[in-house]
């Protein structure tokens, strides 16, 4: 799923600063599940914007809303009727979620209150770690499921650099080379012989960001 | 031939090959690089030049390369992937072969974390081995990566690589010294030795995989300059293993850079006898005055003139 973090609150209460009425939205989907941008933290952020202001003698009126998925375009649509009574919106959806308020209410500003950062797995109560860069194009197959692209710090897609050391990567000594895993998973399942094939230099400006903005097209659920 | 460079000719005589290190200067300062190059002139048959190493940045590799020629050294010119895409890579071997660099060691690179643009937009289009794949590519097929198009003139490279048999996964490093091979590596630099027993064993795999039939490789060693230079690599650089009695030999010595030498030059005179080994890669960091010394006491002067 999506992985966020929130932004510090000086940085939301400087976007906020001119207005003095505003609907924070959370999201009830990936944004909830890390504790980022979900009811609570909602309520928590609201609270905690009004006491800043209160403080400062410049009071604001936070309305609070968690649609189940900022995302989607029934959901968004749903603010509708609160939009209208406020000056701003600050959304604590990631990014996806701030961009589909933006296609619908285009009259209104709208701030974004968490930083988007990966797309990741829980590994652990509170604790994150990124597992794929949407590249287009999956590899895993080759990799015995373990993705080079968002795991190696140089994306190296034919083994591991000369800075691999006893399964840690040398740039971040608490993430493990993935590379490490990736041989140790081959040789479990009796399958290192798939190491030996040369992955060709990867389709980057076809497949993945690079080629310009992506978009998926299904006729068949065309409406 | 592949390139017909003086390195080349002399591995395929099957001579002993010494090759050095030399780091471009961290500015246009050419006085640098005209100092370095005199300690090194004709105590090695080719001299690697960095790009930009530790991703600290320095005066291009290509450029570098194209000034040691005109002071009559022979270059190995360093590439890695980490600044530079495929359009950016092809280019840059256009152009350093236009102005007569004949050698090239395809390299990943060390990370941009590590040195002073840690802002920077780290590119990794391609990993080495590709990066080999391209370069033979274009010198054997005249052709571009995944492309048709004919190449205008001749791409003549002696194609090298690097290899780490002190990283881990150890036996990892052998099947991945086999994809380089496959990939089209002529010629490989080692990583620095110091651990002779965990080199011996690798060398072992590597022979009897036959790879040391079908490239040349070159021991890398560094000379240690004093204990605390040696604690440290041993204690901070992934990828370098530094034996306890050698930091032992190296910090009770009275003259530690002296052991250090010695050291170095021992370990050349073991890395000769090992079947496979078909050179010796001198890196002598910031220590190049160092490597007329370290040639003669090893035994490797006069280096060959080969027409």
């Amino acid at each position: 799923m999506i992985k966020a973090e929130q932004k510090p609150i000086d940085e939301i209460l400087k976007y906020l600063n001119p207005y003095n009425k505003i609907l924070l939205s959370g999201c009830g989907a990936c944004v909830t599940v890390c504790h980022a941008g979900g009811e609570k933290e909602v309520e928590l952020l609201a609270s905690g914007l009004r006491m800043a202001r209160q403080k400062i003698g410049k009071k604001i009126e936070v309305l609070e809303v968690t649609p189940a998925r900022q995302c989607e375009p029934e959901f968004a649509l749903e603010l509708s009727e609160t939009i209208e009574k406020v000056e701003a919106v600050l959304s604590i959806s990631c990014g996806v979620g701030v961009q589909t308020l933006v296609r619908h209410f285009p009259k209104i500003p709208i701030f974004p209150g968490v930083n988007t950062s990966f797309l990741g797995e829980t590994i652990t109560h509170g604790v994150w770690e990124e597992r794929c860069q949407a590249c287009g194009n999956c590899i895993l197959e080759k990799t015995g499921g373990i993705c080079p692209i968002s795991r190696c710090a140089k994306q190296l897609l034919n083994g591991p650099c000369g800075g691999s050391s006893k399964g840690k990567c040398e740039i971040k000594k608490e993430a493990d080379c993935a590379w490490q895993l990736i041989y140790d998973r081959l040789k479990t399942l009796n399958q290192l012989y798939k190491l030996e094939e040369i992955i060709p230099a990867k389709r980057w400006g076809v497949e993945s960001r690079d080629s310009g903005l992506r978009r998926i097209v299904r006729e068949d659920l065309k409406v | 031939m592949k390139a017909g460079s003086n390195l080349e000719k002399v591995l395929e005589k099957r001579l002993f090959a010494v090759t050095g290190e030399l780091g471009p200067p961290k500015g246009n300062d050419v006085s640098v690089i005209k100092r370095k190059a005199e300690l090194l002139k004709g105590y090695v048959d080719a001299v690697n030049v960095t790009d930009n190493q530790t991703a600290i940045v320095r005066m291009s590799s290509i450029a570098t390369s194209s000034l040691l020629i005109q002071l009559g050294l022979e270059p190995v010119m360093q590439m890695t992937t980490r600044d530079r895409n495929r359009i950016a890579i092809q280019s840059d071997i256009f152009g350093a072969t236009a102005l007569g660099i004949k050698n090239m060691l395809c390299l990943t690179g060390d990370h941009h974390t590590f040195g002073n643009q840690v802002d920077a937009k780290n590119v990794h289009d391609l990993d080495s081995i590709q990066l080999i794949d391209c370069v033979r590519t274009m010198r054997d097929q005249g052709r571009l990566l995944g492309g048709e198009e004919k190449i205008e003139g001749e791409i003549n490279i002696f194609i090298g690589a690097a290899a780490n048999p002190f990283a881990d996964p150890f036996e990892f490093r052998v099947i991945r010294l086999g994809k380089k091979v496959a990939a089209g590596v002529n010629f490989i630099q080692t990583q620095c030795i110091y651990d002779m027993n965990r080199f011996k064993e690798w060398m072992r795999m590597v022979r009897d995989r036959g790879l040391h039939e079908k490239c040349h490789i070159l021991g890398g060693v560094t000379p240690l300059k004093s204990g605390g230079m040696a604690r440290y690599m041993a204690k901070n650089v992934s990828g370098i293993i530094i034996p306890d009695e050698i930091i032992d030999r190296v910090v009770k010595a009275k003259k530690p850079a002296e052991e250090g030498i010695k050291i170095c030059v021992e370990q050349i005179q073991e890395l000769r006898e090992i079947e496979g080994v078909h050179g010796v890669h001198i890196m002598a960091i910031e220590w190049e005055q160092m490597v007329s010394k370290i040639t003669e006491m090893a035994g490797l002067l006069p280096r060959p003139k080969i027409e």
